[in-house]
């Protein structure tokens, strides 16, 4: 079949794309643009020099608290924004990996760097187990679905006193790590930073191969992708364990660092916080959801001196930005700065 | 033995019968090509045939294999691959990413090796790209490689459609009204595709109201009037069965 070619619809035009629709190898510059490449020493080179400013523990709390968020969020964009499925019930699997890693050290005696892989088996087994019910629902079906796992979780958690300590929460002993205590914002700083590179990484990487244009291509035509032989059942399954795996992972460390954990880290508001991360920063887009994770967790501490109009401020900063950039921060700037390097 | 062998087929919609007993075999190799007036069940045929409805009675073989109630990706792994009369376009998606979701079958698609990018994965999209490239020469797309799909115009998503069915490498294609709203030098184009790719071996099943084309190219014919078999043999035999005429024209 390949021997046979085209009637020629439009040889002219083929002629100079052909060296670069091939093109096994980019440009060093256009490896610089690339977001695997361009994007991710970028994020190296801001972390690196972060630390140089942050002033004092305060802010080293906010840094921290935006890369545990990101991780969620990262983890969310992948079903919400690519797969095109939504889920407002991630805090429950944010808020499962927390209370993993405090009562399998604290009550077991099991050692952090155990129990956050075990939280995140435990989590993903749960989410496995429920998704194959749930993702057979679509729209606003499935966003009720998952809302209710995450009521439910929200409530075992509260009522189960006697493992989690209800809602007054648990603490979590310190990790420790070859005799030396983990603690302070110094150095969960570089560990969530670590663990933060490696979910971007993780996510590019699916997104840019047959699983992520699978799960692409199920959110875009799914008839036409189960036509073409994807699975789309057991891919949506697939994405939502995924991204329930790196939720869990992100309250382990939220669980670690802050050596603290409460019900309201399951509830149905830090879940909305969650997906409209991943819509404020942009729908399908890695970088978006660090962003969206960045901006909204870093704006209400920023308004955080106009008292009771906090609330109102920040809901109207929301508001202006989803009229004028619908498709969230990044793709929408990124779209921009594109079209006005090509009119240059 | 034909590749694929329809039997007793029927399905209804409530009251709406819109299949009945249908019986017909197709043989490897050839074009064949299902007509009939608006509503005669068509769509549906193929729909039933790629598993996208479930059968009220009946069977279908595919190889002697009975295929009916299969889901349609299971279908797709033995050799079954379609395009729609409605688009189904990834619109989320470039152009060659498009044809490249109709590679999958053929690809590497282990999560853990996806999310490391192993370099077989990497290995595998290259050359997967590389083929996607060619279908897309093939049906005269070559110019729209990483446009995105939502921009490109009606035409060249109707090709974008069979090349996305090609890449599956099918042994059987359905093509569900591939000319529908093209002017006559596009539908000459899609013409010369449809027998390229069954000289290459591809049996094809067509769902046209182009009589042009359907004429031209097909070496049999069935038609179908309100679910049921109304004739079947060569465009020859079609043209001058007087039961066809009267369906299309109505008794004169």
């Amino acid at each position: 079949m390949a021997d046979i070619r085209p009637s020629g619809y439009s040889k002219h035009r083929k002629k100079q794309t052909y060296t670069r629709r091939l093109g096994t190898r980019a440009s060093p510059l256009q490896m610089l643009m690339s977001e695997r490449v361009g994007g991710m020493l970028a994020l190296l080179l801001v972390i690196a020099v972060l630390p140089l400013v942050l002033a004092n523990n305060y802010q080293y709390d906010v840094a921290i608290t935006i890369g545990i968020n990101a991780i969620v969020v990262i983890g969310l964009n992948l079903l919400i924004g690519y797969a095109g499925q939504i889920s407002l019930g991630h805090a429950g699997f944010f808020a499962l990996g927390a209370y993993a890693s405090a009562i399998l050290t604290s009550r077991y005696g099991l050692h952090g760097a155990l129990a956050m892989p075990l939280g995140a088996l435990g989590v993903g087994l749960l989410a496995y187990i429920m998704a194959r019910p749930i993702l057979r629902l679509s729209g606003h079906y499935l966003a009720m679905a998952t809302l209710g796992v995450g009521v439910i979780i929200n409530i075992v958690i509260s009522r189960e006193a006697w493992l989690t300590g209800g809602p007054d929460g648990m603490y979590v002993p310190a990790m420790e790590v070859w005799g030396v205590e983990l603690y302070g914002g110094q150095i969960w700083y570089w560990i969530v930073a670590a663990f933060l590179v490696l979910a971007i990484w993780i996510s590019l990487n699916v997104i840019d191969s047959p699983v992520g244009r699978a799960l692409r291509g199920l959110h875009g035509a799914e008839v036409a992708a189960e036509v073409a032989g994807v699975d789309t059942t057991r891919y949506k399954v697939m994405v939502f364990v995924l991204s329930a795996v790196m939720a869990s992972v992100a309250g382990s460390l939220a669980a670690h660092f802050s050596e603290f954990v409460t019900p309201e880290k399951a509830s149905f508001f830090h879940s909305i916080l969650f997906v409209t991360m991943v819509v404020f920063g942009g729908m399908a887009s890695t970088f978006g959801a660090l962003v969206g994770a960045a901006v909204l967790t870093v704006l209400p501490q920023l308004l955080a001196d106009f008292a009771s109009y906090e609330h109102m401020i920040l809901g109207l900063i929301m508001m202006t930005v989803m009229i004028f950039m619908p498709r969230g921060l990044v793709p929408t700037l990124s779209g921009l700065a594109r079209r006005r390097g090509a009119r240059r | 033995m034909s590749l694929l062998r329809v039997e007793n087929l029927s399905i209804h919609f409530g009251g709406v019968q819109a299949i009945q007993d249908l019986d017909f075999a197709i043989d490897a190799g050839t074009i064949h090509s299902i007509i009939g007036p608006n509503g005669a069940g068509k769509t549906t045929l193929f729909n039933l045939i790629t598993g996208l409805y479930r059968p009220s009675a009946g069977a279908i073989y595919l190889d002697d294999v009975q295929i009916a109630g299969k889901r349609p990706h299971d279908l797709a792994r033995m050799g079954l691959s379609r395009t729609f009369q409605n688009l189904r376009i990834m619109m989320n998606m470039t152009a060659v990413e498009n044809v490249m979701v109709g590679r999958h079958l053929h690809l590497n698609t282990n999560l853990l090796a996806c999310m490391l990018r192993l370099p077989m994965i990497v290995r595998g999209d290259r050359a997967a790209r590389k083929r996607c490239i060619e279908l897309m020469d093939m049906v005269g797309l070559g110019a729209d490689i990483d446009a995105d799909a939502g921009t490109m115009p009606y035409g060249a998503l109707k090709r974008l459609e069979i090349a996305r069915a090609l890449a599956a490498e099918p042994r059987l294609l359905l093509l569900d009204e591939p000319a529908a709203g093209l002017n006559e030098r596009e539908t000459k184009e899609i013409d010369d595709v449809i027998v390229a790719v069954a000289r290459s071996g591809v049996t094809v099943v067509l769902v046209e109201h182009d009589m042009k084309l359907v004429m031209g190219i097909s070496d049999h014919i069935l038609v179908l009037d309100h679910g049921r078999k109304l004739a079947q043999g060569t465009p020859e035999e079609v043209r001058n069965n007087p039961a066809v005429v009267a369906a299309y024209l109505g008794n004169v």
